[in-house]
């Protein structure tokens, strides 16, 4: 934070000398965006972390199943789609925030909740479905790794939906307030980010993965 | 970089501390082009694997590669509307960093557990002995 040091106080006045002498408010949430970016950019290592590990174990398939046999593109094509549509409507609801039409924000918000709620059945369905042919995490270091590093981003979908829902109630409560808009653009951020993740997730487990 | 940094300065300070939640945001016209950008992007790599035009697997990985990058890029600018201004350029210095970290991780441990594997090669003589 820049701090005005050029003016010290003039010898003789009463008043009590402050370095900071240029009047200026810090109104609550002024540094929120740079600090949830700072939070995201960490969430970031995390994710590069797990695609180091997929990257090291992603062909150990100790005689195990290969992504050839266990991935269906067509799904995962189906799954981005939903991720990417899921983007596109909360950027509408962020544009109906910025005209403060907040029957189209809560609209706009049920339609990213709903794609980003089938994302998530979308991608459950196919654990479930790895699970059942047993190939489980526990089959190979290569499932180990699939399974932490697209797990870890369901994760983080499944709590982007439960701030999405927690953020229309509080919108249709108390409306377009201004400490309701910095956490629409909180999860804005947030949901593009997990948007971007993804992209790394389909290219590299998904497309690239099939063609070992 | 840095200048940017600085022309983006004066400016913010005009406008007050109040500003610092306006993050830029995005125009109608903006998330379409990247959301059409995007489902390009996403259609390439996915009908080139599915459909197996190219012969060649190493040239299909390099495009797949390349497009997830650009893509990746695409949605820096129009979802996350990152640019040199925001926050007076501490994001962008903040992606950068976390950038370079991400690439000497990532970089680095595949370089040594490549060579790792290479050489834990079980009855694979050292040329060199031991």
């Amino acid at each position: 934070m820049a701090t005005t040091m050029t003016e010290t106080t003039p010898p003789g006045t009463e008043a009590p000398a402050f370095w900071d002498l240029d009047p200026h408010e810090h109104p609550p949430g002024a540094s929120t965006m740079l600090g949830f970016w700072l939070y995201l950019m960490s969430d970031c290592l995390i994710f590069a972390m797990l695609f180091a590990a997929w990257g090291v174990y992603g062909a150990a398939y100790a005689g195990g199943p290969t992504p050839k046999e266990l991935f269906d593109l067509k799904l995962v094509a189906v799954n981005t789609a939903m991720l990417l549509l899921s983007s596109i409507t909360y950027g509408f609801a962020m544009i109906s925030s910025d005209e403060k039409r907040q029957g189209a924000v809560l609209g706009w918000l049920a339609a990213t909740g709903l794609f980003g709620a089938a994302f998530l059945a979308i991608e459950l369905y196919e654990f479930s479905h790895l699970l059942h042919e047993g190939a489980g995490p526990q089959r190979s270091a290569f499932l180990s790794a699939f399974f932490t590093l697209v797990g870890t981003h369901g994760l983080h979908v499944t709590f982007g939906l439960i701030w999405l829902v927690t953020l229309m109630v509080q919108v249709a409560r108390r409306g377009l307030e201004p400490a309701n808009l910095r956490r629409l653009q909180c999860l804005s951020l947030f949901w593009h980010f997990l948007d971007v993740i993804w992209i790394g997730v389909f290219t590299f487990v998904y497309l690239l993965g099939v063609m070992r | 970089m840095s200048a940017d940094t600085h022309a983006a300065g004066p400016g913010h300070d005009a406008h007050g501390h109040g500003d610092h939640g306006g993050a830029p945001h995005g125009t109608r016209r903006s998330y379409l082009t990247g959301f059409g950008l995007s489902v390009l992007l996403t259609a390439i790599p996915f009908a080139l694997v599915m459909g197996n035009f190219i012969a060649n697997t190493q040239v299909v990985i390099g495009i797949c590669m390349a497009l997830a990058l650009v893509q990746i890029v695409v949605h820096m600018i129009y979802f996350l509307h990152m640019n040199s201004k925001s926050e007076s350029g501490w994001t962008l210095m903040a992606l950068i960093f976390t950038i370079i970290i991400v690439v000497i991780a990532l970089a680095g441990t595949l370089w040594v557990m490549f060579h790792m594997n290479l050489n834990m090669m079980p009855g694979m003589e050292m040329p060199g002995g031991m």
